[in-house]
């Protein structure tokens, strides 16, 4: 009973976390550009009290919950396609996957209630990194779907594009987080974590982005691509194929394919920091409390060590989505044999080279 | 073969590899983002635009004239002789005049009973004040607050527009000099 209740919380923290994080996402692009280019952004939706004039503007926060409501009381406008099954099964592939990515990803560390101590995960599979490669890899799928069933050319032409950028950037993608695995010599993502708490020479954090920052800098930049944002958002790029793949998408359909992206931003971060920036653990952290390299130590109550760990986790997710925003609002579009050509001569042969070299490292480590 | 192009890109080693710009370019960014940040959090404005309706930008240029008078005569009643030249120079077919006729005055049997500035059309382009042969219609340095979320609101109304009451005019006194009447023959 116990065992139920605490997963149950656990996937609704998960749930709750990844759309919530993903409606702040939508502020936070609107915000964010707005004040890189000198603007004030969304500002004009207000929750009022009723039966006063006192208006809660939260700085334009409202936004995202206005675009949720207005996109579900939108009309659902079907095109006459002779594919309805694949055009209304798009948006839930689209969106079911990289939810359930989030499930392998250890978002705090153990929880003891009563006798039993848990792992704060949904799943703590042995194979997490090979679960989130399989699950990520649907995504592609309903690129295509949606592009072929919606009967319209832009939409052909967004999801061929979408399908051989996915494709080719997920080689990349897996090699740089093989490299890890070779790092580490785990696939379970919560012993990377925990791995990753120890000091390198007992003053730098052994976090993956110090150890391998090549493999950061590569699965940083095919993630973005999976995630079909700019530079490489040639799949949906708005001034040449409309809306691209779900350009026949109306109300909640789209929505789905909107809030699938970012809830894409929140289950990227989320794996960069488990893999590359040291998961919920602070620098000389540990399930005790803090210990500083000079000898000092800080103890800490269990309760507030899960709270400080789920907090980190947080911050540092937010933080790394942040930075995925600013990428987007930095840099232009690339040409589409530009894409190709970055991604097979340029960012697999590092992938591969890197691998080799970190194999060969293992090796005479081992 | 590959196409050449005559404007080739010219990318040396460094843009060929993409990461040092991306780099730099992400530092101009966020160089730009904290330090509109840093005036936010600090109680300042880190942005140029303004809000509009609660806002209004102070900087109008000097030259700016962005509201329509009519001048008065000294017995209050409108210059305006409603001959529709006005009308009839402005390019953006915004004025409507509709006369009326008062024979008792013989000097000005005409004048306007409705004068209305279709303010959602007007250009402020000024033809209105150049064709005007009485002086009765002028553009003065205000900056009204015209915007509306209603159309119907958007017109300037002759008790709008006579709010002209200029006193230190040299050469147009105010109130002006009695006019000399003929007798009527």
């Amino acid at each position: 009973m116990s065992d139920l209740a605490v997963h149950g919380f656990f996937m609704l923290f998960a749930i709750s976390f990844l759309m919530g994080l993903a409606t702040v996402f939508t502020w936070v692009e609107r915000k964010q550009s707005a004040i890189t280019s000198d603007r004030i952004g969304a500002n004009r939706c207000y929750v009022r009290i009723p039966f006063t004039n006192i208006k809660f503007i939260a700085w334009g926060l409202f936004h995202g919950v206005a675009d949720g409501g207005k996109l579900l009381l939108k009309e659902n406008f079907t095109p006459r396609t002779y594919d309805r099954f694949c055009y209304n099964l798009a948006p839930w592939l689209a969106g079911v996957p990289v939810l359930l990515v989030f499930a392998v990803i250890p978002f705090g560390g153990a929880l003891i209630v009563g006798e039993r101590s848990y792992v704060m995960q949904i799943a703590p599979l042995d194979a997490g990194v090979l679960f989130v490669l399989a699950i990520s890899g649907i995504g592609v799928l309903s690129t295509m779907l949606a592009g072929w069933s919606s009967n319209n050319k832009f939409s052909l032409m967004g999801a061929a594009r979408a399908a051989s950028q996915m494709i080719s950037y997920e080689v990349a993608m897996g090699l740089a987080l093989i490299s890890m695995v070779v790092t580490y010599g785990t696939l379970d993502l919560n012993a990377m974590v925990q791995w990753q708490s120890q000091l390198l020479g007992g003053l730098v954090p052994a976090w993956g982005i110090f150890i391998q920052p090549v493999a950061f800098i590569l699965f940083l930049t095919a993630s973005i691509a999976e995630n079909k944002r700019i530079p490489f958002d040639l799949p949906e790029c708005e001034s040449e194929l409309v809306a691209g793949y779900f350009t026949e998408y109306t109300a909640m359909k789209m929505g789905m394919f909107m809030l699938s992206e970012f809830i894409e931003i929140v289950v990227i971060s989320a794996l960069l920091v488990t893999v590359f920036l040291g998961g919920y653990n602070l620098p000389y952290f540990n399930d005790s409390g803090f210990a500083f390299p000079g000898g000092v130590n800080w103890a800490l109550p269990p309760w507030a060590v899960v709270v400080l760990q789920v907090g980190t986790f947080s911050i540092k997710t937010f933080l790394v989505g942040c930075f995925q925003i600013q990428v987007r609002w930095t840099l232009p579009r690339f040409r589409y044999d530009q894409l190709m050509s970055f991604g097979w001569k340029f960012l697999l042969p590092l992938a591969a080279i890197n691998l080799v070299v970190s194999v060969c490292i293992r090796l005479l480590t081992l | 073969m590959k196409k050449r192009y005559w404007n080739e890109p010219q990318m040396g080693f460094r843009e060929r590899i993409y990461f040092i710009e991306i780099a730099r370019g992400l530092g101009i960014t966020f160089g730009v983002f904290f330090r509109n940040m840093w005036k936010w959090l600090t109680f300042r404005k880190g942005a140029l635009t303004a809000y509009y309706p609660e806002e209004v930008r102070s900087d109008y240029s000097p030259n700016n004239r962005g509201r329509h008078v009519l001048t008065l005569r000294p017995n209050g009643d409108v210059q305006c002789v409603s001959c529709n030249m006005c009308a009839t120079a402005c390019p953006a077919y915004c004025i409507e005049i509709i006369s009326a006729a008062d024979f008792g005055d013989p000097q000005h049997p005409k004048s306007p009973k409705v004068f209305e500035i279709d303010y959602s059309r007007c250009i402020f382009c000024g033809f209105c004040v150049e064709a005007c042969p009485e002086d009765a219609i002028r553009m003065v340095k205000d900056v009204p607050d015209l915007p509306s979320f209603d159309r119907s609101n958007m017109s300037g109304k002759i008790d709008l527009l006579k709010l002209w009451r200029p006193t230190s005019d040299p050469r147009k006194p105010y109130p002006a000099p009695p006019v000399t009447t003929k007798a009527p023959p």
